[in-house]
């Protein structure tokens, strides 16, 4: 191939590396209006009054609006949202109101003269808690709410999605165990903290069209998702997602969008801005879920898993419209990249007055690894069996069955788990580099396929232009996933041009074509594919207008460099170009037209599971991968240094080797900050480290060596064999670390983040068990 | 507000205006000057994304006041390209892959800029100190560093 799988550079770098890169931030209007938000300070309160008066005479101020006028409710797989909390707040920093001002220090001025009556009400602050009988309701009206067919709410509780998954018999799995081990982990809330604030502008034109540019991974579904919270026709609103500045699906679906679009509707005409500070961020913007996780495993002697019943209960936050499809996701991946003949496995969504869960990098698969990888070395180690041994033992090959009971398709798992063992020296033990440090190493495991619902679609237009160029339309959005570059390699070498022949358009709903989202991992997949049809669309064109100016059969043509052959005629050939408006006969009349081919792409066979057994096939593919990690701990201290990370995955086909290992190098360092550094420190529902300085993610210093590898086992219907990457490949990072610093200090820490203090407690409690 | 008047050369380019007291420079170069590379991470000098070169030192232009640039040489990463021709950093950088959403990479680059100019042959463990202020959340370092440090193997 020429250009895939070459170290093609990124079809963004230079207006990135320039500065020329524009984001909605750095879009600017004339008498463009700023918007701030009026927020909640409680977690849990009933709104009795809201006053605007005092910051309606404010000079400066344009509107200030609540959410009397916004009645409609808007979610993606649970519409459990208004634009503006009415009745009652959820969550510390829910939206009550909005000004819109001219300036942004006038707007702030008058969020603060927004009287708003709270009558308080007792906070949910622990899932469990939530789970009980007596728990006070935070969604009283939840057997209301409109959700998507394959979601599960228990009516009248908390619960807004409890996942069954019921495969073989798991009591008689028990039975037949020679051992059985119970094990519980934590995972808290952490933040995505993208680089880049959300930020939205709008603006409702006097002739009845909202255009939106947004910090957005996912046009095509805030188009959807406001037409239906602002009964806008879907034609009458466009949304363009420029160069976005991070999103790690904290800006999939639709977030920060409504709040701003209401003003514009109060305000046609004008431009209104949103932009939140980082403290905003970090309190109002989504994060991701904390889970609390049990295990209870049947084992034979030889390490063989016989039985497993697992319980996911999910801190799932405020509002759940994103959180109830992660935690059906976690459900469906509930055991890991492992064949187990019996699973019993609930997983409960549940909602609490701390900030919104949403989609964040792996999608539920970082926090059930976290568990599912140190279970696995508890129990190898309680057999007497290595950490490979017991992976080698279990692990997914062609023909196993998953928890759903979806045949495995070609998976190079095992060479995953073998070569990352090695790229460590996993059986080595380094020297330490002083008397009061400890070495250690470890490996995990993880998997995760792209858990969209079943149909979500992708679509590629081509254009050919008159000088052989090649414009693509899409509407998967770049935030730094490499995107733009993947698909413009797949269509220059589907098209048979250079890839400098390719430009790609900035998604906008009115150009591009339909996107379901960019997020899962799915777009070198899923768009890759519709590339592809649409790129032998345009060849299908090209060949039929050949074939009749050259006289020959469409199948002896072949096109390459640019240019239409005969396969029997080495002299008949023809720039592509000269058929880019349509076929010229010589007498100077035409046929066809200009060259534009279309390409979609739904994955086949994905559909729907049982309701209650989760059995089916809910996703196309699954990426699977090995980490492993050498650590360093310092017994005095506690503190940790992760010396060196590696991480075997099989993609498939790497289309871009420059960008692959470049996915999985930013997911090891996410997954680091996660393990190590970052935790939402909530107390009473009050995020009490809103600031860089309080929520530390790494830096420079921070890094250990990274070691990148990929195993290619072609996926059936991905382009050219790909799979996704992004998101798996931060899937193993926490338990790979947790499982190096057990094997370093012989403690084990069940909740994350491991911090110094963690470990010297442990450490203690050790030493007391000894003595 | 009192105004302040304030001359300077920014990008080789003289400015005189008058500005507010409590007007960062992030604000003045991004809002005024339409200079939007440099990014508004956090306001706080905590995240690095607005770095620019303010007399041969990388600040964070959040924390810099708009009348402290009276007499001073700025230099933002709009004013690395000369004549049509990108900085060596900034092609390393795309060489290398360095960036992904881009975000932080004008801190980044303006951070690594000011650290070769005074040390054009820093250690791996330099350049990691150098650009310990500067969060990237999405590379996790490694083709950033790499990129650095290659230029100067070409210098």
């Amino acid at each position: 191939m020429k250009v895939v799988g070459k170290r093609v550079k990124r079809v963004d770098g230079v207006r990135k590396a320039t500065g020329s890169a524009k984001y909605v931030d750095d879009m600017k209007f004339a008498g463009m209006l700023y918007a701030k938000i009026v927020r909640s300070p409680h977690a849990h309160a009933r709104i009795l009054s809201i006053d605007t008066s005092k910051a309606e005479a404010l000079p400066g101020v344009k509107a200030v609006i609540t959410g009397k006028e916004f009645s409609n409710t808007t979610g993606l797989y649970m519409a459990d949202r208004k634009v503006f909390s009415v009745n009652k707040v959820r969550y510390i920093g829910d939206a009550v109101a909005a000004v819109a001002a001219e300036t942004a220090e006038i707007a702030a001025k008058a969020v603060k003269l927004v009287e708003v009556e709270y009558e308080v009400l007792p906070g949910l602050f622990d899932p469990i808690e939530g789970m009980k009988e007596d728990a006070p309701l935070i969604h009283e009206n939840m057997h209301e709410y409109e959700h998507a067919v394959f979601i599960h709410p228990i009516p009248h509780t908390n619960v807004s999605e409890h996942f069954k998954l019921r495969k073989g018999n798991v009591e008689e799995g028990f039975k037949q165990a020679d051992f059985i081990y119970e094990n519980e982990f934590e995972v808290p809330m952490v933040h995505h903290v993208p680089l880049e604030t959300h930020t939205t502008v709008a603006r409702m034109s006097l002739e009845g069209q909202l255009d939106v540019i947004s910090s957005a991974q996912s046009p095509f579904a805030v188009r959807q998702l406001l037409g239906k919270v602002f009964d806008i026709p879907l034609n009458r609103i466009t949304v363009q997602a420029e160069n976005i500045g991070g999103g790690f699906g904290g800006k999939a679906g639709l977030q920060i969008e409504p709040l701003v679009v209401a003003l514009a509707l109060t305000l046609p005409g004008y431009y209104v801005r949103l932009t939140y500070t980082r403290e905003e961020e970090f309190c109002s913007a989504v994060n991701r879920q904390g889970l609390r996780a049990k295990y209870k495993t049947g084992v034979m002697k030889d390490g063989n898993i016989v039985a497993q019943e697992i319980e996911y209960i999910w801190d799932a936050g405020a509002y759940n419209d994103y959180g109830v499809n992660i935690v059906k996701t976690a459900g469906y991946s509930c055991a890991g990249p492992y064949e187990i003949d019996n699973v019993k496995a609930d997983s409960y969504c549940v909602y609490t007055n701390h900030p919104v869960g949403c989609a964040y990098r792996g999608f539920g698969m970082c926090e059930i690894h976290w568990g599912i990888e140190q279970n696995l070395d508890i129990i190898a180690e309680n057999l007497g069996i290595t950490p490979v041994e017991i992976r080698l033992k279990n692990g997914l090959k062609e023909g196993a069955l998953t928890v759903t009971s979806e045949v495995m398709a070609p998976v190079g798992f095992y060479e995953c788990i073998e070569r990352a063992a090695e790229l460590i020296d996993l059986d080595k033990k380094d020297a330490p580099s002083k008397p009061y440090k400890r070495r250690g190493k470890g490996i995990a495991g993880g998997y995760k396929g792209p858990s969209t619902p079943p149909a979500a679609a992708s679509t590629a237009i081509i254009y050919l232009l008159e000088d052989g160029t090649i414009n693509l339309l899409i509407s998967a959005t770049e935030m730094g996933q490499g995107a733009f570059t993947a698909l413009a390699q797949i269509a220059a070498e589907e098209l048979g041009v250079d890839v400098d022949k390719v430009h790609i358009s900035t998604p906008h709903t009115d150009y591009t074509p339909y996107e379901w989202q960019t997020v899962g991992s799915r777009t070198t997949y899923s768009a890759g594919n519709a590339v592809i049809n649409a790129a032998q669309d345009v060849k299908r064109q090209l060949k039929d207008f050949a074939a009749e100016d050259f006289d020959v059969d469409m199948n002896d043509l072949y096109i390459e460099d640019s240019f239409i052959y005969s396969k029997n005629d080495s002299d008949m050939k023809k720039a592509i170009q000269d058929y880019a408006l349509g076929l010229v006969y010589s007498n100077g009349s035409g046929k066809g037209g200009p060259v534009i081919g279309r390409g979609v792409f739904i994955p086949e066979g994905v559909t729907n599971i049982d309701l209650e057994t989760g059995q089916g096939r809910p996703v196309n593919h699954w990426t699977v991968g090995v980490h492993g990690a050498e650590v360093e701990v310092d017994i005095e201290t506690g503190e940790i240094d992760v010396i060196k990370m590696a991480a075997v995955f099989d993609i498939g086909k790497v289309i871009n080797p420059a960008t692959a290992e470049g996915q999985v190098e930013g997911a090891i360092i996410q997954g680091l900050g996660t393990v190590l550094m970052e935790e939402m420190i909530l107390k009473d529902g009050k995020l009490m480290n809103p600031s860089f300085v309080d929520y530390n993610i790494p830096t420079t210093v921070d890094c250990p060596e990274l070691v990148i590898e990929f195993v290619e086992t072609p996926l059936k219907d991905g382009p050219y064999g790909a799979r996704g990457i992004g998101e798996p490949a931060m899937v193993p990072t926490a338990p790979a670390i947790a499982n190096a610093i057990y094997d370093a200090i012989g403690v084990r820490i069940t909740s994350m983040p491991i911090t110094s203090e963690k470990i010297l407690k442990a450490l203690k409690e050790k030493e007391a068990k000894s003595q | 507000m009192k105004k302040y008047r304030v001359s300077f050369v920014i990008n080789g380019r003289k400015e005189e205006m008058e500005v507010e007291a409590n007007v960062t420079l992030l604000d003045l170069i991004r809002d005024e000057l339409l200079l939007t590379g440099a990014k508004y991470g956090c306001g706080g000098g905590e995240c690095g994304a607005c770095t620019v070169i303010m007399d041969g030192n990388p600040v964070n232009s959040c924390l810099v006041l708009a009348p402290e640039v009276n007499g001073c040489e700025i230099v933002t990463v709009e004013g690395l390209v000369q004549n049509a021709e990108l900085d060596k950093i900034q092609q390393s950088f795309i060489d290398h892959a360095a960036l992904q959403c881009g975000f932080c990479t004008p801190g980044m680059i303006m951070s690594a800029k000011a650290l070769l100019k005074k040390n054009p042959h820093p250690t791996e463990a330099e350049v990691r100190e150098a650009l310990a202020g500067n969060l990237c959340r999405c590379t996790g370092y490694k083709k950033i560093v790499e990129a650095i440090l290659d230029v100067t193997t070409r210098n």
